[in-house]
């Protein structure tokens, strides 16, 4: 008899759609659906998936009480040997959802749990108490995350001891393994420096812990002599979109005049964001970025001003990296244009 | 990107709908808002009622920025 699977997976994997479907309330099918046929063709029937779950992405962040109660009554019926969710890589919402429930699986149902994504996705948060394959930043990587991911379920559903992460491809949880290096610990901490004198990626044996927080700022005093910028990783562009930011991954932000703009409007602005259904933001753009309210509250004397420029990226798959560097610059811009403070708004 | 305009010296508050995913990423000052596509709207109502709401939340951002915070604090609309 094969060990039982069940896999939960998004609304694209599953086929149903992109964003215009990532509403979707949860659903269950029988077998393996989209990457779970790479899974079962790797296990090569001592595994099986027995019943998929399909959940909008959207549906979960927002209704993750309702999701997750769900999710875990079906998947205490079914009783899996084991519960694997995703591989998500670098998409934000998926993540979070596969990070989270498997989380809920393992704590509410004690049944053993397997996820993968990329490691800046926001669900590998959890990675210190969900095991969580590394892949890719995109689906692209399927083909190396399947395998891994397979191999990793079987160990763990026959009892195995799993080994160091390095080996086995999920992400550092904190637990550490031992094992025997090829090479002793001079020579590779020689390489390691040839490499690092020569410009060339070099991987750390002990990364240093990151806890970049930022302590928040002092209070606004004063609203009413108070200059506000607005700025969105929500896609928010004129329309046309002149800056040409990518619709994922997006390379630049843009930098946007609203003086004398009273209300964003189907014809003068669109989102240039590929994440999430444009439908809305599209009609009406200040449903991303509000500046018709505050063009109001400028108007009563509520806010001293509203700056006359606003930032805009797209928020979608865009490297953290990448974010630090837009925000860093414009952050310089508006402290040097004299703005106090900032409403930032995200999809 | 909040934790820059932070770094810069700025007060900023984040408007989200998933706020877990804003904790995460750092923000000191966080509003919850409606839906991942129509964070400050809602398409279902009308134009007046959605701005109606779109005043409440914008307030509550202001109110954050107003408040003195010294942890991640999310301000509940």
């Amino acid at each position: 008899m094969s060990y039982r699977v069940v896999h939960y997976i998004n609304q694209f994997f599953a086929q149903i759609g992109g964003e215009e479907m990532a509403h979707v309330a949860p659903e269950l099918r029988d077998g393996f659906v989209g990457p779970g046929m790479a899974l079962n063709t790797a296990w090569k029937g001592e595994v099986e998936i027995v019943k998929t779950i399909v959940c909008g992405d959207s549906y979960f962040a927002e209704h993750e009480k309702e999701a997750t109660e769900q999710i875990l009554a079906w998947v205490e019926a079914e009783k899996p040997d084991l519960f694997i969710a995703g591989p998500a890589f670098n998409a934000g919402r998926y993540g979070y959802a596969c990070a989270t429930i498997c989380n809920a699986v393992q704590e509410k149902l004690g049944i053993r749990v397997l996820t993968g994504m990329y490691e800046e996705n926001p669900g590998a948060d959890l990675k210190n108490k969900v095991l969580m394959v590394a892949t890719t930043n995109s689906a692209a990587g399927m083909r190396k995350a399947a395998p891994t991911m397979a191999a990793l379920a079987l160990k763990i559903l026959k009892g195995e001891k799993l080994g160091a992460c390095v080996e086995e491809g999920y992400m550092p949880n904190g637990i550490r393994v031992n094992f025997f290096e090829k090479e002793r610990g001079a020579k590779r901490a020689v390489d390691m420096l040839v490499k690092k004198l020569n410009g060339q990626p070099f991987t750390t044996e002990y990364p240093m812990p990151s806890f970049d927080r930022v302590a928040p700022n002092k209070a606004i005093k004063d609203l009413s002599k108070a200059t506000i910028a607005l700025c969105t990783s929500g896609g928010i562009v004129p329309k046309g979109n002149p800056d040409h930011i990518e619709s994922s991954s997006a390379s630049h932000y843009g930098e946007y005049c609203i003086a004398g703009v009273d209300d964003l409007t189907a014809e003068t602005y669109e989102t240039a964001h590929g994440g999430y259904d444009p439908v809305y933001a599209n009609a009406d753009a200040d449903r991303v970025l509000p500046v018709d309210i505050l063009r109001e509250f400028e108007k009563e004397g509520k806010i001293g001003k509203l700056h006359d420029y606003y930032y805009s990226t797209v928020g979608n798959g865009t490297s953290v990296a990448n974010a630090k560097k837009f925000a860093a610059e414009y952050a310089q811009k508006l402290r040097n244009a004299g703005v106090h403070a900032v409403i930032m708004t995200s999809t | 990107m909040v934790k820059e305009i932070e770094r810069a010296g700025i007060p900023v508050v984040h408007m989200c709908t998933v706020t877990p995913i804003s904790m995460t990423v750092g923000a000191n000052r966080i509003v919850p808002t409606i839906a991942i596509p129509h964070p400050l709207g809602n398409p279902a109502l009308t134009l007046e009622e959605e701005k109606n709401i779109r005043r409440k939340l914008v307030s509550r951002a202001l109110e954050a920025l107003t408040t003195e915070v010294e942890d991640q604090t999310i301000f509940e609309v």
